[in-house]
């Protein structure tokens, strides 16, 4: 048992998973002798050497669509963006391949490739250093996404995407990479990659997030329970596919739900999860589902960043109107 | 008042990519002319490898490029009578296919575009399977692994960075530089003009290069991207852009099927013993039009289709094989009997592949399929069956 960040869970993580599996290569800009710009890969090459720890030109584009060619030869790629807004670049072999060979060779093919994405604003960046883009990787069949909340999370979600045989877009709330320690137990057994968790339980309210915002919820229902009201929160960790048993069996109980997510909040996965809820749950909704998002803007410039950020006062409003319809 | 000089920045675009750019300029490697006669070239010979016999290698590839432009002619005729939604001919660029398709080994691995069917037959692909694509019924109707030939790829350039990542394998797998030639491997990354304006065929340069990638990157330069000439994707000859990259680039002539075969031979070797990336241009015309889509004679001149003709890479072997006698009128004649068995096949087959269920979309999207993807099959099942006089 020891205390660890997010950045060294999903360092030991990387680790541990290409301890276990020799075809499991790294590979990314500056990920090698400088472990990261994040430093997640801390170590690595130095352990595992340049041919599976690979600095690679700064190309996204040639990051995927060369991960593609290793994963037909019999490697798994787990590829770092260095940041959410660099993914762009890539975004075409994204979609149009990592997430199709998979189907246009009728399973004959697999993409066991990892796409890592530091990803969330409230580090004061600078532009395309902040961004949250899931929802584009969600809407795309293909693809699995979903992203991590704290440091065990991390620790095992990262080694459950590797050994998956489907593309995974693997997001990291880089804000808390490396902010709150947590306990880890390499020896317990981790729940199974697709499926969300409730991390706090509570009676009145239901709230729904992923990534930097479940830390956000949870102060959030901290807050509210001194003032006698009782929030529970869920923790999605997967975006695609959703797992909604937890979410129907949670807004069943309370009737009310509020999803929270930095992502613009126009298509942004608050608006499949309350297009769900609304079909599962009809009958035992007292209001409808609302959503505390980013604003349908660019992200803004850093010094605005907390004011554009959903923050524990926007979800204890939402909660407040949700309380109220 | 001084005079301003300019500085010289060294040859002008008129020296590189001159009036002889039209006939493939100086530098290009031909070693048998539309006429049909055998010609020397410093560099390159046509080497048919330790047991083969030159003249027998010869007539192969006669017979490989008369029954590529059969699959290609009876491909299209399939089309015209709406048999196949859409061809991309190749009609043109046989010997560009068939002559770096035969210089493969067995080990190598092919990423091709949507065009290679000349390549596709050097791995021996059922063309039956390429028409799979083209009708609807499939995207691709081969296991890659089963002759080392990828799918076709339609968005243009992005398996070029396919190709050096696979590259970049073998270099991982030890099967490059170790000296024995039943192990040493490369990679083919088959492109085309157009594409060599696309940011991925660049980058796949960089890659290839940077990591020294067992990689030949064999463009196909045919003058059109659709309706598009060479001139409005390139103002120097494509094959001296590589020495840009840091690699070595050399220009063939597409319509010669030795030359193809010796120059990609060479690069092939050069990439399996670990001296890394090169580009091979292609010199060769699209004597067809882009696709069945397509009209050409909305954007090009009939002049130069005619100029073209009198280049046609199954001509001038079967001039060459005729005058030095090296092949008589029953070769002809049994060369002709299979492509007629090959246009049967293709017409019989394309007309039975069998269709697919709107069903089966589901169960490939992922290797572990999801509940959500199972949920929407039995929903889209039950709905199917809702109908009055389903099958089940």
């Amino acid at each position: 048992m020891s205390k660890i960040t997010l950045a060294k869970g999903l360092n030991a993580g990387l680790r541990k998973a290409m301890e276990d599996d020799p075809k499991v290569l790294v590979m990314g800009e500056d990920v090698g002798k400088l472990g990261g710009v994040f430093r997640i890969t801390d170590g690595l090459q130095k352990d595992f050497g340049e041919d599976r720890v690979i600095d690679t030109p700064l190309a996204e584009s040639g990051i995927l669509g060369t991960a593609v060619g290793l994963a037909m030869r019999g490697y798994r790629p787990v590829c770092e963006i260095q940041f959410d807004g660099f993914v762009y670049p890539a975004y075409d072999q994204i979609v149009s391949q990592v997430a199709k060979i998979h189907f246009r060779s009728q399973g004959k093919v697999k993409m066991p490739i990892v796409v890592r994405i530091p990803f969330g604003g409230g580090i004061g960046a600078v532009e395309h250093h902040s961004e949250s883009p899931e929802a584009q990787f969600a809407h795309t069949p293909g693809l699995k996404v979903v992203s991590c909340s704290n440091p065990v999370d991390g620790y095992w979600m990262i080694q459950q995407a590797i050994a998956c045989d489907d593309p995974v877009i693997f997001l990291e709330p880089k804000r808390q990479y490396h902010a709150d320690k947590a306990e880890l137990d390499e020896s317990a057994s981790p729940a199974p990659l697709f499926t969300s968790r409730v991390v706090r339980e509570g009676s009145d309210v239901t709230l729904l997030a992923y990534g930097p915002m479940v830390k956000t919820c949870m102060a959030s229902a901290e807050a509210a329970a001194g003032d006698g009201v009782s929030l529970e929160v869920i923790d999605l960790r997967t975006l695609s596919p959703l797992d909604m048993g937890p979410v129907v069996d949670s807004v069943r109980k309370t009737g009310r739900a509020v999803m929270v997510h930095e992502a613009h909040t126009n298509l942004g996965m608050g608006a499949e999860v309350a297009a769900r809820v609304a079909e599962e749950c009809f009958y035992s909704l007292e209001s409808p589902v609302l959503r505390v998002g980013g604003f349908d803007t660019p992200y803004p410039p850093s010094r605005i960043e907390e004011e554009w950020l959903p923050d524990l006062d926007r979800v204890l409003d939402a909660v407040d109107r949700s309380m109220a319809f | 008042m001084s005079e301003t000089t300019t500085p010289d920045f060294g040859p002008g675009l008129g020296d590189v990519f001159g009036p002889a750019q039209a006939e493939g300029g100086r530098d290009l490697v031909q070693l048998l002319t539309p006429e049909g006669e055998r010609v020397e070239h410093p560099e390159f010979s046509f080497d048919p490898g330790k047991g083969a016999d030159e003249d027998e290698t010869i007539r192969d590839f006669y017979r490989d490029m008369v029954l590529t432009r059969r699959i290609d002619t009876e491909a299209t005729a399939l089309q015209r009578h709406g048999e196949l939604g859409i061809w991309a001919q190749l009609l043109g660029q046989e010997a560009a296919q068939i002559g770096s398709g035969r210089a493969l080994r067995p080990q190598d691995f092919v990423f091709p575009t949507y065009r290679e069917h000349g390549v596709a037959w050097c791995r021996d692909i059922d063309p039956l399977r390429l028409l799979g694509l083209f009708r609807g019924v499939d995207q691709g109707g081969w296991d890659p692994k089963d002759n080392n030939f990828g799918l076709y790829t339609i968005v243009i350039g992005a398996q070029t960075l396919h190709a050096t990542g696979y590259a970049m394998g073998m270099q991982r797998d030890g099967v490059v530089g170790t000296g024995d030639a039943d192990r040493d491997a490369a990679v083919v990354a088959y492109f085309g003009d157009g594409a060599s304006s696309q940011g991925d065929v660049n980058e796949a340069f960089i890659f290839a290069a940077s990591y020294n990638a067992p990689v030949v990157f064999f463009c196909q330069n045919n003058q059109w991207a659709i309706s598009e000439p060479i001139e409005r994707q390139s103002r120097i000859p494509l094959y001296q852009r590589a020495l840009g990259f840091g690699f070595p680039g050399i220009r063939v002539d597409g319509n010669d099927v030795l030359a193809t075969y010796a120059v990609t031979k060479a690069a092939l070797q050069r990439a399996r013993d670990g001296q890394g990336p090169t580009f091979v241009e292609a010199y060769t015309y699209r004597m067809g039009a882009h696709t069945t889509t397509d009209d050409p004679t909305r954007y090009r001149l009939s002049e130069d289709l005619e100029t073209w003709k009198l280049k046609d890479p199954i001509a001038r072997v079967k001039a060459y094989l005729t005058r030095n006698g090296l092949a008589g009128e029953d070769f002809f004649a049994g060369v002709e009997e299979e492509a007629e068995k090959l246009g049967e096949h293709l017409r019989e087959g394309c007309r039975a592949l069998p269709e697919p269920s709107p069903l089966s979309v589901f169960d490939q999207v992922y290797a572990e399929q999801t509940p959500e993807l199972a949920g929407q099959k039995a929903g889209f099942a039950a709905y199917l069956d809702s109908f009055e006089g389903a099958q089940a």
